[in-house]
């Protein structure tokens, strides 16, 4: 009976999750290897992140950070959860402070994603780490992001290592990459 | 659930990286297919797919054009579609005034030429009948025919 509902409504989510996935394979095809993919996902999150910041910042009612602990917490409750839907929880702080973890219990990224065999090296959702590290070096962190665990490949959970290198001077101008 | 405005920007990020291969002059088979014509439409398929995965099949033409106005448009596009006419011989006109996916950019022409090629097969994902083809024209149209 053509009158009962059509199925259920897509989200963003979906159409965020089949775009970010298009674009994957659209890239595994035209670079040789994982290692160029996962460099062009961070490039392309690099570009994102330095203009997303300016969304975040206008959106959300966060005032300046006073340490690096505090960024932590407001990537993890305010940010990812006012773009992803998602609040990872923050750990495994380094002694010096500089150094944390983001475990997500899930990735939205990832549904209904898997890898294929023979891309054993492609980190799926490297576009995060450019993101991130586009967005705080607009607000003069600059940081190091990577992946240290992955559902896709295999991990329990997904984990995002986060490490602080220095601060920005504000008069040096950054551009895209 | 993932934000509209990641959605744009990584929509916008996509055109600027297809844009540039475009440049390189990449053709497949002489059809000048362009990669933002495949990567909309296997994201077409896929919404599709979730979409209907459920639900019986599709009567008739026109009930697949009910579905592409206003479910599909709505849950894609967020709004209805504005108009819709026809000439009962296979063409369909659809009309939306205010098409979400190029309101939002903010860079120059050479866009604007692009983006279009994005998101017409994200309309027309995977073929619902074979041969269905259509086109996207920035004045907010587009029209889809046999």
């Amino acid at each position: 009976d053509h009158r009962q509902a059509r199925g259920t409504s897509i989200n963003n989510s979906e159409l965020f999750t089949l775009t970010y996935g298009a674009l994957v394979t659209q890239l595994c095809k035209d670079y040789e290897n994982d290692e160029e993919v996962n460099k062009q996902l961070d490039k392309m999150g690099y570009n994102i992140g330095v203009r997303l910041i300016e969304d975040f910042l206008a959106r959300s009612s966060v005032g300046r950070c006073q340490d690096f602990r505090e960024t932590a917490d407001v990537i993890a409750k305010v940010a990812f959860k006012m773009y992803l839907g998602i609040t990872p929880s923050v750990t495994n702080w380094s002694p010096a402070g500089d150094e944390f973890s983001l475990i997500l219990e899930s990735n939205p990224l990832v549904d209904f994603v898997e890898l294929p065999d023979n891309h054993s090296n492609l980190v799926y959702s490297n576009l995060l780490c450019g993101v991130l590290r586009g967005a705080l070096e607009m607000v003069q962190m600059a940081v190091e992001v990577r992946f240290a665990q992955d559902t896709l490949r295999g991990d329990n959970v997904t984990e995002i290592r986060m490490k602080f290198i220095k601060r920005i001077e504000e008069n040096l101008p950054a551009g895209d990459e | 659930m993932a934000d509209e405005a990641l959605f744009q920007f990584l929509h916008n990020e996509v055109i600027q990286y297809v844009y540039k291969s475009a440049e390189n002059g990449e053709m497949e088979n002489g059809r000048c297919v362009s990669k933002l014509e495949h990567l909309g439409f296997r994201v077409g398929q896929g919404l599709i797919e979730r979409f209907t995965k459920d639900t019986s099949r599709f009567k008739d033409e026109l009930d697949v054009m009910k579905f592409i106005c206003k479910d599909y448009w709505t849950s894609v596009f967020k709004k209805q579609i504005d108009n819709l006419r026809t000439n009962h011989q296979g063409i369909y006109v659809l009309q939306d005034n205010k098409f979400r996916l190029l309101t939002q950019l903010s860079s120059g022409k050479q866009y604007l030429e692009h983006a279009p090629k994005y998101s017409c097969p994200v309309v027309f994902g995977v073929r619902l009948w074979p041969g269905a083809r259509g086109t996207l024209q920035p004045g907010c149209e587009e029209h889809r025919h046999r």
